[in-house]
């Protein structure tokens, strides 16, 4: 089964509390950040946290991501020395602009790798988009290596590049969302959605993660645990949909069961693209438990 | 690595501990600890200290500890940062330990 994206949990990379708490709220990915949520004089302690965290906490099979400073500086380069010999983490880049921010922080990871004798590409990366030269290139950025497992829009910066802010509905990132979305699938990888900023206001994301979700994207960074629960909720395929999806899958195995290359469900024909997205439904379906995979695998 | 200064790391938080490291005028390293659960773990929480500080190679330590609850990790990293600090050191040593 892919890799579920639904939810990204941000958890300052500097408190210890919630980096030990983080993997009891249910989210699908945990990021831990030593960026923007930790002061400049704290760098090397929130560094020191979350190595030590990922080496001793069991956070289970939750994708383990932390978003490192930026790879020129060496901040940043320090970051990628504890997080690659961790195994453990993707490594996210904050702020990337063009696809050879991807290749230089690239660079630096396959030397530490080779460095340390881990295996050569076992790194993995996703980049955030946070401006407007990023998303004009999201496309060059998606492609730029096969390290990468998705791009991300990180909002609050886009809107003060641009110059604008963010209103309820997100008219100001329509195109950059777009933009994104299109790169990361034209690459074969996924696209996540930037956070919600007011965490008191569940309507308002659950009215965002809605859109998000008509787009395309495969989910959203999440900034309070509390934010979990809706976002899941609206990326629960409903019971409807999951009975039409069992159903093409059935139909599927009947099909190469009677060696038939052409199959019809109640009288209409499946293709692959229904077959794909009938896929994608029960893997949804299966994360919530509202099948299970004998279920989902007949 | 030699103590050059007083280092701290580490902050009065739930689950956090708060660590000082300056050179002991004596033989040795000292540890100075108040927790709130000193008689059960107290034991455990010097020894993860003096345990790390060896690992660091710094010697003749004193070491003031305030614990409110942290865990093995959170104490190995806030007296990894604390004695960096107190050497006035970034060359940090990652060991390339197995995923």
């Amino acid at each position: 089964m892919k890799q579920l994206r639904r939810t990204m949990l941000y958890v300052p990379g500097n408190n210890p509390g919630m980096i030990r708490d983080a993997y009891i709220y249910g989210s699908d990915s945990i990021m831990f950040d030593l960026e923007d949520s930790v002061s400049v004089d704290q760098k090397d302690s929130a560094r020191f946290l979350v190595y030590e965290a990922l080496h001793t906490i069991d956070y289970g099979n939750k994708e383990m991501v932390v978003r490192i400073n930026a790879p020129d500086t060496k901040t940043g380069i320090d970051d990628l020395e504890a997080m690659v010999r961790t195994r453990k983490v993707v490594i996210r880049l904050p702020k990337t602009e063009t696809a050879e921010d991807v290749l230089e922080c690239e660079k630096q990871i396959e030397r530490i790798e080779r460095e340390n004798g881990i295996p050569a590409g076992s790194t993995r990366m996703m980049a955030a988009i946070e401006s407007a030269r990023g998303v004009l290139n999201a496309e060059k950025i998606a492609f730029s290596s096969k390290r990468l497992t998705g791009i991300a829009l990180g909002a609050e910066d886009f809107v003060t590049d641009l110059k604008t802010n963010r209103s309820p509905e997100g008219i100001e990132l329509l195109f950059a969302r777009s933009m994104i979305l299109l790169a990361a699938r034209a690459a074969g990888i996924d696209a996540i959605d930037t956070v919600y900023s007011d965490v008191n206001n569940e309507e308002g994301l659950r009215k965002e993660t809605q859109i998000i979700k008509q787009l395309g994207f495969d989910g959203k960074s999440v900034i309070n645990p509390r934010q979990i629960k809706p976002v899941c909720e609206i990326y629960t395929p409903t019971e409807k949909e999951i009975k039409k999806s069992l159903a093409v899958m059935e139909a599927i195995e009947e099909a190469h069961h009677k060696g038939s290359g052409v199959i019809a469900l109640n009288g209409k024909m499946i293709d692959k693209p229904i077959v794909e997205r009938a896929q994608h439904v029960l893997d949804l379906a299966r994360a919530v438990g509202a099948i299970d995979k004998e279920e989902s695998d007949k | 690595m030699d103590i050059r200064k007083i280092g701290t790391a580490g902050t009065m938080e739930s689950s956090d501990i708060m660590i000082t490291i300056m050179k002991n005028k004596g033989t040795g390293t000292e540890i100075q600890l108040t927790s709130s659960v000193e008689k059960q773990y107290g034991r455990k929480i010097r020894e993860v200290i003096r345990e790390t500080l060896a690992e660091l190679g710094v010697e003749n330590a004193l070491v003031t500890a305030v614990d409110k609850g942290a865990l093995d990790c959170t104490i190995r990293a806030r007296v990894k940062t604390a004695a960096y600090r107190a050497c006035e050191s970034q060359e940090f040593k990652w060991g390339a330990k197995e995923g």
